[in-house]
């Protein structure tokens, strides 16, 4: 089997981008990892891509060229971009072709995600007496954790600090206006205990890889950025979430354990390798839990983690360097990948004002979403 | 009042959550699925706040079919003891007061209390010193 490794990244700026559909936003993210490559469209042997809201991502040849292309849409919620890399790390490694793409984007409308109990097979009541919010259950699963692990309120304000004062410096991010703490903390209440500061909000964006086996890197001068491990995992019985009228009294781990534990083994890395991690944020509690469920830190020992700062871009573990979703939105096709390309543009050394300083070899990425599902990449140089 | 769907709770004086029993693998769910398979079982009416959070926000419509004027309430997970950990309102408290581990009862509240065919939906509310564990 070929090692795989990451030949080209793209991305379009994450926000809001009026007159830009999502599939544009996508192409524009195609077209500038294929310069960053230094290849062209026709080049390309295969594709694999998605979008959760912004329609079918083979439609993009019409954009880019109609070369006959192998073009497969991938569909999975959250996992759209870390199944869509999984798929083309895979096909290389099959040897069915050496040179592909893995592509998401997205465009939501404003506001909350507006689930309806139909889609996910509940019962009408669910919604119409007010628990079909992806927010409110946020809110439950981390005051739970806070209570069983010591986690107080202000390291939900430090995880969100950080994300905006990482965001300002990172060019594709959507918010990039660092908030102190004290105005995060003060700012309107959504869901007890965030404030409006610690949820991320649905967004627009694009992002592209360029994958190729080991023969094909080498002949480009660019088998730099290796893929060392692509895993996506669903949940096990006893996790928790969202949208559940009731959950089961013995409670049980979680497709983010699943898919950590089986990315490391395929690595062949553990936890202590990894030198920066993106890491889902869809809250800023997310980021604290997923820092656990990842293998980073026991529970509860995040607390001490931000107070030290240790997650911080001159940290220990610098987490969400590029402001992860708090700062960029979260276009749910886009945004895996998003975690991914950032990882490539740090360990290239190329991250501008926000690169780590610490020499970097291994990077870490996951993605984690409804109904359980979570994906992870890990890559080294 | 009508209940906001059939099924959900007891008719009776102090209504308990009819819960759903898998006859092959005696795992409880709620609510009860529309399957042969799930033998009707009422809950129990006591329990303690599991987690808890306030919406702060009116959810949008559809699905919400609160009144137009959004007053902010309580969300909890209840464990029933040795059950299950069901959602539902809190009624009866103070946010500021809402604490894990307080002991609750279920009770029956308008979804819109303004309106007086307004749905009946389940909550939860706290136990008097009484009955207090």
């Amino acid at each position: 089997m070929s090692d795989v490794y990451i030949v080209g990244a793209g991305i379009h700026p994450f926000g809001r981008t009026e007159g830009v559909s999502g599939l544009d936003q996508g192409v524009f993210a195609v077209r500038e990892a294929l310069a960053d490559a230094g290849l062209e469209w026709k080049d390309i042997q295969f594709a694999f891509g998605g979008s959760d809201a912004a329609g079918a991502a083979d439609t993009m040849v019409d954009r880019l060229g109609l070369t006959g292309i192998q073009f497969i849409n991938v569909k999975n919620g959250c996992a759209v971009g870390g199944s869509a890399l999984f798929a083309a790390a895979t096909t290389i490694k099959a040897g069915e072709f050496d040179l592909g793409l893995a592509v998401g984007f997205d465009k939501h409308p404003r506001g909350a995600f507006n689930a309806l109990p139909g889609e996910y097979n509940l019962p009408d009541w669910y919604g119409e007496a007010g628990y079909m919010l992806t927010t409110q259950f946020f809110a439950m699963k981390i005051r739970r954790y806070m209570h069983e692990n010591g986690i107080s309120a202000r390291s939900l304000g430090r995880v969100a600090e950080k994300a905006f004062r990482n965001g300002a410096l990172a060019p594709h991010a959507w918010r990039r206006e660092p908030v102190d703490l004290d105005t995060i903390m003060n700012a309107t209440m959504v869901s007890d205990p965030y404030t409006k500061f610690m949820f991320c909000s649905p967004a627009e964006g694009g992002v592209a890889l360029i994958l190729a086996g080991e023969k094909t890197a080498r002949r480009m001068g660019r088998a730099t950025i290796r893929l060392r491990a692509a895993a996506m995992r669903t949940r096990p019985p006893g996790s928790f979430e969202v949208f559940a009228p009731a959950i089961s009294i013995e409670r049980g781990g979680s497709a983010t354990r699943i898919a950590a534990r089986d990315a490391f083994a395929l690595a062949g890395v553990g936890p202590q390798d990894i030198d920066i991690a993106q890491i889902q944020d869809t809250e800023t509690g997310a980021e604290i839990m997923h820092m656990a469920e990842n293998g980073f830190c026991r529970d509860g020992e995040q607390e001490k983690w931000l107070a030290e700062g240790r997650t911080e871009l001159s940290g220990a573990l610098p987490v969400n360097t590029d402001g992860g979703c708090l700062a960029c939105g979260e276009p749910i096709g886009a945004s895996g990948l998003r975690q991914v390309y950032e990882n490539v543009i740090q360990l290239r050394g190329a991250a501008g004002r926000r690169q780590v300083a610490k020499r970097l070899k291994t990077a870490y990425s996951h993605v984690y979403g409804a109904p359980g599902v979570a994906a992870v990449a890990i890559l080294s140089r | 009042m009508q209940p906001i769907a059939e099924g959900l709770f007891t008719d009776e004086t102090s209504p308990r959550l009819i819960g759903g029993r898998n006859r092959l693998t005696g795992a409880l769910t709620f609510p009860r699925p529309p399957d042969d398979r799930y033998e009707a079982v009422p809950l129990s009416r006591t329990g303690a706040v599991w987690s808890f959070t306030v919406q702060r926000f009116r959810p949008k419509s559809p699905p919400y079919a609160g009144s137009k004027d959004f007053a902010p309430y309580a969300v909890a997970y209840v464990e029933l003891p040795g059950e299950l950990i069901v959602e539902g309102r809190l009624t009866g408290v103070a946010f500021e007061d809402i604490r894990i581990g307080m002991p609750v009862e279920l009770t029956l509240v308008p979804l819109d209390p303004a309106k007086a065919d307004s749905p009946l939906i389940h909550a939860f509310r706290p136990r008097g010193d009484g009955a207090a564990s």
